[in-house]
């Protein structure tokens, strides 16, 4: 049996009187392509905030590659790369120094650094632009180079957050069959966020779909146009978080930061 | 330290390759320098003050790395609006290390500014009273710089935007210059005004460089060191309990 790379117990998150995250509970096995689905404000950001350590949930427990998420927060931080929903480089500098500041983050070592950007930056096709400052590459190449950054230290699991906002068709593809690649052939756990159903459905092996902070179903794609008895992803999908939109009102926002927004905007109102 | 070494070389890197930030910075104290030390100096002499370019020059020093110090917190507010922040602070590495590898960085870019200032007012016809006194100098522009870029990191992590951060700038920069013994002698003022100028360290700073650039001094230069090292601790606090507490 695979063995399992991230496993989250009863987790929580609330702010303030808000509940984020209910009492979700999960895992992903090793070498899977998890996709975490769900509508603007239903938890999906507020889980990965609490994955990548960069929340602490208000009860349960996360771990992430053998590691307590909360406790061993080091450990697990070099057990994961991200790409995250906005942009995180430093325009101002190189694609190679941005690549170096991150090695040196994650303690790789001198010797090892050159010959470990190299290779990731030929293998995102950058390795000519490595000197261009990273504020004259357009979309495509900045998602590109924080691919490859994401991977500069071994990570065990890559998360990515809505990691194709933004993009034309052919950089999707590319970075899918890349990411694909990285599955298959290293054994690389994915875990990723997308409002595109089509690649969900295409790529994710095991499916999540998160509303209203509670996990409402979880299987393959196969199981879950199976159990709403629908033909697609997005059909199974709309039918279970339902046709509506949802705003500020409702369930806050999408990420911690804005909820705290939302709170305090409520207050001056 | 191979970690600090690195966010410091980014900072420098930064600056360095922004071209406008290093000369616009400067214009600012070379203004004041001209309008204020040629402009107000021929009254002042009249007074029988004496030579108010040297009066004013360690002023616009402290002016220049206060400017500085607080107006490059800018550059962690981009961080923490466009995201490099995230980077830093999802990498195996204290949020201790990533503040003060940065600070370092912000405070070396103080203290450029604060030589280039200087050399800029020999040119205008600055001469320190004594050239031994100039190497101790240096050394309280390289604590007054890591006191104020702290300041600046502080407010940076505190505010979400940059019309706060503006804000805070009018509110709170330009006060701290203005009512200092930057500009003019605290003794012949009136009594409120004298109360907030010994109350604000930056007074002090003034100080101590006045003390050992041209031997005038208000407080004297033990009680201006006491009160530097005070500010640089109270400073280094609140960055770090500020930044601490940024949420992404």
């Amino acid at each position: 049996m695979p063995q399992t790379v991230i496993s989250a117990k009863s987790v929580s998150k609330r702010f303030g009187e808000v509940i984020a995250v209910d009492d979700i509970s999960f895992d992903v096995k090793k070498g899977e392509i998890f996709a975490f689905l769900g509508p603007n404000g239903a938890g999906k950001s507020t889980t990965i905030k609490m994955l990548t350590t960069m929340l602490r949930p208000t009860t349960g427990e996360l771990r992430l590659a053998g590691h307590d998420v909360t406790r061993e927060r080091d450990a697990a931080r070099k057990a994961f790369g991200i790409v995250f929903q906005d942009p995180s480089l430093d325009e101002e500098l190189s694609a190679y120094e941005n690549m170096d500041l991150h090695a040196t983050l994650y303690g790789i070592p001198k010797t090892h650094r050159p010959k470990r950007i190299q290779e990731l930056l030929e293998l995102v096709d950058l390795w000519s632009r490595k000197d261009s400052m990273v504020k004259t590459f357009s979309g495509g190449m900045r998602r590109r180079l924080e691919i490859a950054r994401g991977l500069l230290h071994e990570p065990k699991v890559l998360f990515l957050d809505e990691p194709t906002l933004g993009l034309d068709t052919q950089t999707r593809n590319l970075m899918w069959s890349y990411v694909k690649k990285l599955s298959d052939e290293k054994g690389m756990t994915i875990f990723f966020t997308t409002h595109y159903l089509d690649e969900a459905e295409d790529v994710a092996e095991q499916i999540a779909i998160i509303d209203h902070g509670k996990i409402i179903t979880r299987g393959t794609v196969a199981d879950l146009t199976k159990e709403t008895g629908t033909k697609t992803l997005e059909d199974a999908y709309l039918k279970l978080t339902g046709t509506m939109t949802r705003d500020d009102s409702e369930a806050g926002n999408n990420d911690g930061l804005n909820f705290r927004m939302a709170r305090r905007n409520r207050t001056l109102r | 330290m191979d970690v600090m070494y690195n966010l410091w070389l980014r900072q420098v890197r930064r600056y360095w390759r922004s071209g406008s930030r290093l000369i616009g910075s400067l214009g600012q104290p070379i203004l004041l320098l001209l309008a204020l030390g040629y402009g107000i100096g021929a009254i002042y002499r009249r007074a029988g003050e004496g030579n108010y370019l040297n009066f004013l020059v360690p002023g616009i020093i402290t002016q220049t790395v206060l400017l500085s110090g607080i107006f490059w917190g800018i550059i962690i507010l981009q961080d923490k609006r466009f995201g490099f922040l995230a980077e830093m602070l999802v990498a195996p590495v204290s949020r201790l290390k990533v503040l003060l590898g940065s600070a370092l960085g912000g405070a070396t870019i103080s203290i450029i500014q604060g030589i280039m200032i200087f050399i800029i007012s020999l040119i205008f016809g600055f001469r320190p009273d004594n050239w031994w006194l100039v190497p101790p100098a240096f050394l309280v522009l390289v604590v007054m710089s890591l006191a104020l870029t702290c300041f600046g990191a502080g407010i940076a992590s505190t505010v979400d935007d940059f019309q706060g951060f503006q804000g805070i700038n009018n509110l709170l920069v330009l006060p701290m210059f203005f009512l200092s013994s930057a500009l003019y002698p605290l003794d012949n003022i009136p009594t409120a005004l004298k109360i907030i100028s010994t109350i604000n360290p930056v007074s002090y700073m003034v100080d101590a460089l006045r003390m050992l650039l041209t031997n005038q001094t208000h407080f004297g230069i033990g009680k201006d060191l006491i009160i530097i090292g005070v500010t640089l601790v109270v400073c280094l606090a609140f960055a770090v309990n500020r930044f601490n507490r940024i949420q992404m």
